[in-house]
């Protein structure tokens, strides 16, 4: 047990280390690891655990990792699934930090960070329009894309508050839609 | 209390995020707005190097901030913060998402909260475009990029670090 405890932190770890972009560029270490190599869980089944951890608040790559974390090992193999997932960020993380304060000044990390910008600017985009593919094709959805947009960018309104409305709307529309069928 | 503020602010964060990383940089502007913990530009690097450094945006961020904010203990309270929500759900109700996670009320909601995440995205990018995008030399790059995934597969991590030496290149010049 303790064996298999260890072999799950690392092997979260590790996809910690490994991915860069956040956690859609982790799915396809994930299904390597957990999948190809430990055959802990079946490619059909980690496909149903990509979808929870999207349905689940939270970052998709920590999701994931607690999901097949508890699959593995229960509660505690989804904690030590969790950290180790998590730990290489902290500490990377928290080493630039320590030392970003003394360089943050210095103008060749200005010139860096004039073009970083503009790469932040276009992946942000780039994974509005991916995900938009999927979530906005209706009149009704489109509605709901530009009115969030509108709120966010114009008002103090909390997306928190539009996330809820987005929800009731779902619901309200499945009640509707049985209503009608009944 | 500097540490509770943190904890709560990313709780919050955690818990309202569907959708990952992207999603939730309007939920952490808000917080570090009302919380006055550091300005837009401030915020940008953040993203910048959040990006650029392993691991999933949203634990990376909630450690920047806890650590620009709060030292190494506001590191660890705000990414505590950020994860907790969905491990707390994921141990304790995770045999109903198991159970319910395809039953059509389900997905009749995630059909709503949907293009809200969507909508939650493009306004990250807007409201980050707003601030540096009318500095030419950033708008040189952006648009150099744009001409270059035209022709070319480019990994997100790559793209930072053409973009990088971007920035060198049309400062120099």
């Amino acid at each position: 047990m303790l064996n298999r405890m260890l072999k799950l932190f690392f092997s979260f770890f590790k996809i910690g280390i490994f991915t860069f972009g956040g956690g859609f560029a982790m799915i396809p270490l994930i299904e390597k690891e957990i999948v190809d190599r430990r055959k802990w869980i079946h490619r059909e089944d980690i496909i149903d655990l990509f979808a929870i951890s999207q349905s689940i608040p939270g970052a998709v790559a920590i999701n994931t990792a607690t999901l097949v974390g508890y699959k593995v090992a229960g509660r505690i193999g989804a904690i030590i699934a969790t950290l180790g997932v998590a730990l290489p960020s902290i500490v990377i993380i928290s080493l630039i930090a320590i030392f970003f304060g003394e360089i943050a000044d210095m103008k060749i990390v200005a010139w860096i960070f004039t073009g970083i910008n503009a790469a932040v600017i276009f992946l942000i985009f780039h994974a509005s329009l991916r995900m938009g593919k999927v979530a906005v094709k209706d009149v009704l959805t489109t509605i709901i894309f530009i009115v969030t947009v509108v709120v966010v960018v114009f008002t103090d309104i909390s997306p928190i508050i539009l996330i809820i409305l987005g929800g009731l709307i779902g619901a309200g529309l499945y009640y509707l839609e049985k209503g009608d069928r009944v | 209390m500097i540490f509770l503020d943190l904890f709560i602010a990313f709780f919050k964060i955690g818990l309202f995020s569907f959708g990952g990383g992207y999603a939730m940089i309007p939920l952490i502007s808000e917080e570090i707005a009302n919380h006055g913990w550091m300005n837009e530009a401030e915020f940008l690097q953040i993203i910048g190097i959040a990006e650029m450094t392993p691991g999933s945006i949203a634990i990376n961020a909630a450690t920047f901030i806890g650590f620009q904010t709060a030292g190494l203990l506001g590191a660890l309270v705000a990414s505590l913060g950020v994860l907790l929500p969905s491990l707390l759900i994921i141990l304790f109700i995770s045999a109903f998402f198991f159970k319910y996670s395809r039953h059509p009320l389900m997905k009749k909601i995630f059909s709503g909260i949907r293009p809200v995440v969507t909508g939650l995205i493009f306004s990250a990018g807007l409201l980050i475009a707003k601030e540096v995008i009318f500095e030419i030399r950033t708008l040189i790059v952006f648009l150099a990029l744009l001409v270059i995934i035209k022709f070319v597969k480019i990994h997100p991590i790559m793209l930072i670090v053409l973009a990088a030496g971007g920035g060198i290149i049309v400062n120099i010049f």
